[in-house]
């Protein structure tokens, strides 16, 4: 970090004659960078960091929006570590995230192979389809949902019913609900993981697909040796955000079930409004963000470590 | 029909003439009011959604545009950091977010409800990915030329990476048009409202949802979206035809 440490410079192309022989923008990359990246600095600087950094102080406190604030040291996160009702709601965003990730994925995955398939028919037509459900708000999708599976009116369950299946009433039921309110979250997320498959397929280079058939090469083997290593990025990527994503999980869970029943369907983040701003327990509400936020960076950086090695072992 | 022939009108016929008008404003007042009031949630949510595309993509793709491209020191440190902020779930810090938007007097303004969003580490961590895919070769040979960074960024970089500035823009159009919390909390006059929290007047406090009618306003939220996808969608197909040509 010292001034005098000698620093590996990045390899200089010989000038051209005639031209500059000292361009400014070689000589100060940390200058040049710090122009590009002032803007996003600034706005998620003060409007991501900062706020978190507020919150933290608050989740030592027991502010409420009104009256004075006390200093309470660790007493919400003791709270949040001994709550049976807050440990069932980190059993079930474990459980609600063991269901939508893989489910998620490897329903994008396996459709973008499809899809990107050069032979398929209709295939800019499913492209599309595929992504109509991601441009639907998950509140808005939570009501066509629960409208279908409705124990009453519901045309799903209709259909079931007629192929020997009841499902009865699938949000009131404790061991139905919480895979049902996943499930939407993966009709609402697959389409967009798909079109970020699709768009790491579509940047292999169809050369290499072309001269692995030359060499002989099937569609196995091209998959395994050219896909799977092109597309780690990607996956990598895709991985994190469905992760993250489900563990952020609320929208159709307080649109369908409101955390029933019985708390069965109650994750972290409902945890985190309820008592944030329904109780008003700010302090409280920040301690339970500060764990979520703990645990959800831990499980990422795992995965960057994992695929950032496997990225070095490819090349 | 002599006066309707006739040069000059009859006083009467010019007084039927403005009764008519009048009549017929007020008869069509009502009419008027409900376009406005219908388009005025809809403008909202195009100035709001495409206000954050705007500016996000801008923000985003120079940022990425450095961690992608520029040997800056600290550069892995700061991308860590960047995916951080992506990791704290946004109603953790929407009450700190909001007190500091009221305390710029920005409530029910646009500015509040786009600066926020005007930058997002998912924007950032994603155009990075694709950046990193553009080869450096081209940087190297504009290099040679005497481009500077900016040149670098916009003549190469950019128009290499238009599938993925596309594909970005449309989830973030699509997430902030849909997006309920955020307009809720920082529109608190009616008039500023989206159309996407406009919907959730209809379900009232005793939890008992008007299918039909929140259907029909869903359709009027979605239908925009799907028409807009559709455009993007060819523009899509165009320049991945004309990008994955070698």
């Amino acid at each position: 970090m010292t001034i005098t440490a000698p620093r590996r410079r990045p390899y200089r192309a010989p000038a051209p004659l005639g031209g500059r022989a000292r361009a400014p923008h070689r000589r100060r990359p940390g200058l040049k960078a710090s122009v590009f990246l002032f803007p996003a600095i600034v706005i998620l600087g003060a409007f991501v960091v900062w706020p978190m950094i507020s919150a933290l102080r608050l989740s030592f406190t027991d502010a409420s929006g009104f009256g004075a604030v006390h200093w309470v040291g660790l007493e919400n996160y003791v709270r949040v570590l001994s709550d049976p009702k807050i440990r069932e709601s980190v059993v079930n965003t474990v459980i609600y995230t063991a269901t939508f990730t893989p489910t998620a994925v490897l329903a994008a995955l396996v459709l973008a192979l499809l899809v990107n398939n050069p032979r398929m028919p209709f295939a800019s037509f499913f492209r599309t389809a595929l992504f109509v459900p991601f441009m639907v708000s998950l509140a808005v999708g939570a009501f066509a949902w629960s409208y279908l599976i409705d124990p009453q009116v519901g045309l799903l369950n209709y259909w079931l019913g007629a192929v020997g299946i009841h499902l009865g009433n699938v949000l009131e039921d404790p061991t139905l609900a919480l895979p049902a309110v996943a499930m939407v979250a993966v009709w609402k997320s697959f389409g967009f993981y798909f079109v970020i498959f699709l768009a790491g397929l579509q940047d292999i280079p169809r050369s290499l697909y072309e001269a692995a058939t030359v060499d002989g090469a099937n569609w196995w083997n091209r998959f395994r040796f050219i896909t799977v290593p092109m597309l780690s990025n990607t996956f990598a990527f895709v991985l994190v955000f469905a992760v993250i994503a489900a563990l952020q999980a609320f929208d159709q869970i307080y649109v369908m079930t409101g955390g029933g029943p019985y708390g069965h369907t109650q994750t972290i983040v409902m945890e985190i409004y309820e008592s944030g701003f329904r109780r008003l327990e700010l302090g409280f509400a920040s301690a339970l963000s500060y764990v979520l936020l703990i645990a959800t960076l831990l499980l990422s950086l795992i995965q960057f470590a994992f695929f950032s090695r496997r990225e070095r072992d490819l090349s | 029909m002599t006066a309707a022939t006739g040069r000059r009108l009859h006083p009467a016929t010019i007084g039927g003439f403005v009764s008519l008008v009048v009549v017929t404003a007020l008869a069509l007042l009502p009419i008027a009011i409900i376009v406005f009031t219908a388009f005025k949630p809809v403008a909202n949510s195009v100035l709001f959604a495409g206000g954050v595309t705007l500016f996000a993509l801008v923000f985003d793709s120079l940022a990425a545009y450095a961690l992608a491209r520029i040997d800056f020191r600290g550069r892995r440190v700061l991308l860590v950091a960047i995916i951080a902020t992506l990791m704290i779930p946004f109603q953790a810090t929407l009450v700190p977010v909001y007190q500091l938007v009221s305390n710029l007097g920005w409530v029910n303004t646009f500015a509040g409800l786009i600066a926020p969003r005007a930058a997002d580490a998912f924007g950032i961590f994603f155009l990075r990915q694709f950046f990193l895919a553009i080869p450096r070769e081209l940087d190297s040979a504009a290099r040679i030329d005497g481009a500077g960074e900016f040149r670098i960024y916009r003549s190469i970089v950019l128009p290499n990476a238009i599938p993925a500035l596309m594909t970005l823009g449309v989830f973030i159009f699509v997430n902030n048009w849909n997006d309920l919390l955020w307009p809720l909390v920082f529109t608190t006059e009616q008039s500023m409202g989206t159309l996407t929290s406009g919907l959730t007047l209809l379900t009232g406090p005793g939890g008992i949802i008007p299918y039909g009618v929140m259907m029909a306003g869903s359709l009027v939220a979605v239908v925009p979206l799907v028409i807009g996808f559709l455009f993007v969608q060819r523009r899509f197909i165009e320049s991945i035809a004309t990008t994955g040509l070698k």
